[in-house]
């Protein structure tokens, strides 16, 4: 127990210039790093050791979100980088994500659920039918669809966390199970048509572009205000913190990607003279909305909390007095939900539900999206944030290659390869983790 | 010799047919560290089970500061101010310390939203007071620690809930020869601060030097309850081993019987 120098180490902001490596002595008084003296070049290079130590968190996704931009616009110039194709890129991402986002959860406690794509579709189709044959209004045909989904994922939750069932299995019988049900609902080769002006509005209709412009100005003005007034809080208190430059250069980056999107997006991108597209798809503020909401939950209640601790170490949750099966019931619940909700986005896009619907690769897209992104396999690491740029990374591969009009099985194997590549981050990433310990 | 803190009397456990405790006699004084000893399968962790409510015993009287109480699961212990740090820690290496130290029982504003400000001040002024001086920053993940460091951290979230009495299972078991000075500074500042202490340990070295009195099992039965300052490492070893030591332990004939 040394005490000496620890007048130095606390109060006094150190002014060490940008970059040079003023890291302080190891002994230097309790905390010394919760201090304000960071600088903007002692963060960036706290950042590098730790994706050095293994955790890259978004970095994987970003680069390759890059990488892909410039890779298609070179070789579609006239189609990719089209404010048409832009709009229908961010409209296919959304299913994606909302699917990846409501995986999350799952993969934070460690497991699994290959279902999600199929419960996806069934809770559509019960949705479609539920218009289509019984004549019912689009809030009711929602609720029954997102009932659907809750009510699979509780069962699928009650098996894994009550009688042990590994997910996985669980979930693999759910997703040949479902196909069934969906099948006996819409009938062999039949489609259910999505007719319904909101329904369908989702996807095809964008908000007015002042209207957009406001939104997104607002809430990244909210954003801003909470983000600075926390700052304030903490500094208030002297608690460990970012540094303020920090704080202002991430800030600005959001505002520039966001205000740039609205930009893009508010262009008209009609291909016909006589009639005019332009504005945010609703779908975008629907990923919104959802990405906002389960942020807060995941990141600022007991229960999110409770849910990286379960993925961390289950027993320590279990000890703390955590009800562990109860909230892995939870997340199979949210997983189902969100599923069901993108089930809808996707029948929205595509104006019917089919026996096919969610079946194919919908899954292993979002599965994809959301290691891309930065969520491990392996629980207890992963934000919510991560479904959103991973499901916009495998959205961009998606249309690219469509654009590219290549043959099917080019598509499949680059997106295996692409879900392989990122688990295989994940894993290296993990074992760096662990030899490094940060 | 103060009015004991806690106190087992009379405490028996079985198991099946297999009884584990046999009439328990066991003390806590606010402000010392009771080291509890014995032999592999002398009923160490099942007796720091049964006063951590884990276990329910078969027979036998618990009193806090003099008053019976029941203790009939762990929620009635964490209520008197019983908390037991285990060997394996129950730390989450994916959460940093303060959220490690609150874990089940965050501080929430407005109904759900979780208090960080509070926390994160409660967390630094319990390490402060515990003169934990080796943590560069509190919101630092429990897996860049070291050994000592995570001992020290599950200990201040033991402390951190006005705790009146913590059980230590076996803290320096893991530890280097640094890290367990760590670790013994800290058991022994848990005491002056006027908590009751309970150290388990396998170390006559570090039980000799850090506690106040010593109470050895012996399958089963308390083999004796003396002070640290009245023993010495020969006799407590005889104590674990054989039951006995001179003219203190249990009767040659009741250690056969429970053989």
């Amino acid at each position: 127990m040394t005490t000496h120098s620890e007048d130095s180490a606390t109060g006094t902001p150190t002014d060490s210039p940008a970059g040079t490596p003023a890291a302080p002595p190891p002994d230097a008084g309790g905390f010394s790093n919760d201090a304000s003296s960071n600088t903007l070049g002692e963060a960036f290079k706290a950042y590098v050791d730790r994706i050095r130590g293994g955790d890259m968190g978004a970095l994987p996704a970003v680069l390759g979100l890059v990488v892909l931009f410039i890779v298609f616009s070179v070789l579609r110039p006239d189609t990719f980088t089209s404010n048409l194709n832009i709009a229908n890129l961010f409209v296919q991402a959304s299913a994606i994500s909302v699917l990846a986002m409501g995986l999350i959860p799952v993969l934070l406690l460690g497991d699994i659920d290959l279902s999600a794509g199929v419960t996806g579709g069934m809770a559509a189709g019960f949705a479609a039918v539920s218009i289509d044959r019984h004549g019912q209004s689009w809030p009711v045909a929602v609720i029954i669809g997102l009932a659907v989904g809750a009510l699979v994922g509780l069962v699928i939750g009650t098996l894994v966390a009550k009688l042990g069932i590994p997910a996985f299995v669980v979930t693999l019988a759910f997703f040949l199970g479902l196909q069934g049900v969906t099948l006996k609902l819409i009938g062999l080769g039949g489609t259910i048509p999505v007719r319904d002006d909101f329904l369908r509005g989702i996807t095809i209709k964008s908000m007015p572009v002042t209207m957009g412009w406001i939104v997104v100005i607002v809430l990244l003005a909210i954003y801003g205000g909470l983000l600075f007034w926390r700052q304030r809080q903490l500094a208030a208190k002297d608690l460990h913190r970012p540094p303020n430059s920090l704080l202002l250069v991430k800030f600005a980056a959001l505002c520039v990607i966001l205000l740039g999107m609205t930009a893009v997006l508010s262009q008209n991108r009609s291909r016909v003279p006589t009639f005019v597209i332009q504005g945010i798809p609703y779908a975008v503020f629907l990923v919104g909305a959802l990405l906002i909401f389960w942020s807060f939950v995941f990141g600022r209640t007991p229960y999110g909390r409770h849910m990286y601790a379960i993925g961390g170490n289950t027993e320590a949750a279990r000890r703390a007095g955590i009800s562990v099966d109860r909230l892995r019931i939870s997340a199979f619940v949210i997983a189902s939900s969100m599923a069901a909700t993108s089930g809808i986005i996707s029948a929205s896009y595509t104006g019917k539900v089919s026996p096919a619907s969610g079946a194919g690769n919908a899954l292993l897209y979002a599965v994809g999206a959301a290691v891309i992104g930065g969520t491990s396999l392996f629980g207890g690491k992963g934000l919510i944030r991560d479904g959103v740029i991973g499901g916009l990374v495998i959205a961009t591969i998606d249309n690219g290659l469509g654009l590219l009009n290549q043959a099917a099985y080019i598509n499949y194997i680059i997106t295996g390869s692409v879900l392989l590549l990122a688990a295989s981050v994940d894993a290296i990433s993990r074992r760096r983790r662990s030899a490094t310990g940060t | 010799m103060s009015e004991p803190l806690f106190e087992l009397r009379g405490v028996d456990k079985s198991f099946g047919a297999v009884q584990v405790l046999h009439g328990v006699d066991f003390k806590v004084y606010p402000g010392q560290v009771t080291a509890l000893v014995g032999d592999n399968g002398a009923g160490k962790s099942t007796l720091v089970k049964t006063m951590a409510g884990i276990y329910r015993a078969d027979a036998g009287e618990f009193l806090f500061e003099g008053k019976p109480v029941h203790i009939n699961g762990p929620k009635d212990s964490a209520a008197l101010g019983i908390e037991v740090v285990y060997q394996d820690l129950a730390l989450c290496d994916n959460l940093d310390i303060v959220q490690n130290m609150f874990l089940g029982r965050e501080t929430v504003t407005g109904g759900v939203l979780l208090d960080e400000l509070t926390m994160e001040d409660r967390a630094r002024s319990t390490l402060t007071s515990l003169s934990v001086r080796t943590v560069k920053s509190v919101r630092q993940s429990v897996a860049s620690l070291s050994g000592g460091q995570r001992q020290t951290v599950a200990i201040a979230k033991a402390v951190l809930w006005n705790s009146r009495v913590v059980l230590l299972d076996e803290p320096t078991a893991a530890l280097g020869v640094a890290q367990t000075r760590q670790v013994l500074d800290l058991v022994r500042r848990l005491a002056d601060q006027g908590l009751g202490v309970v150290l388990i340990s396998h170390n006559m070295v570090d039980v000799l030097e850090v506690s106040d009195r010593i109470t050895a099992l012996f399958l089963g039965r308390v083999a004796a309850d003396i002070k640290a300052s009245d023993t010495n490492h020969s006799q407590i070893v005889e104590l674990i081993t054989a039951g006995r030591s001179g003219d203190i332990g249990i009767p040659a004939a009741t250690a056969a019987k429970s053989a």
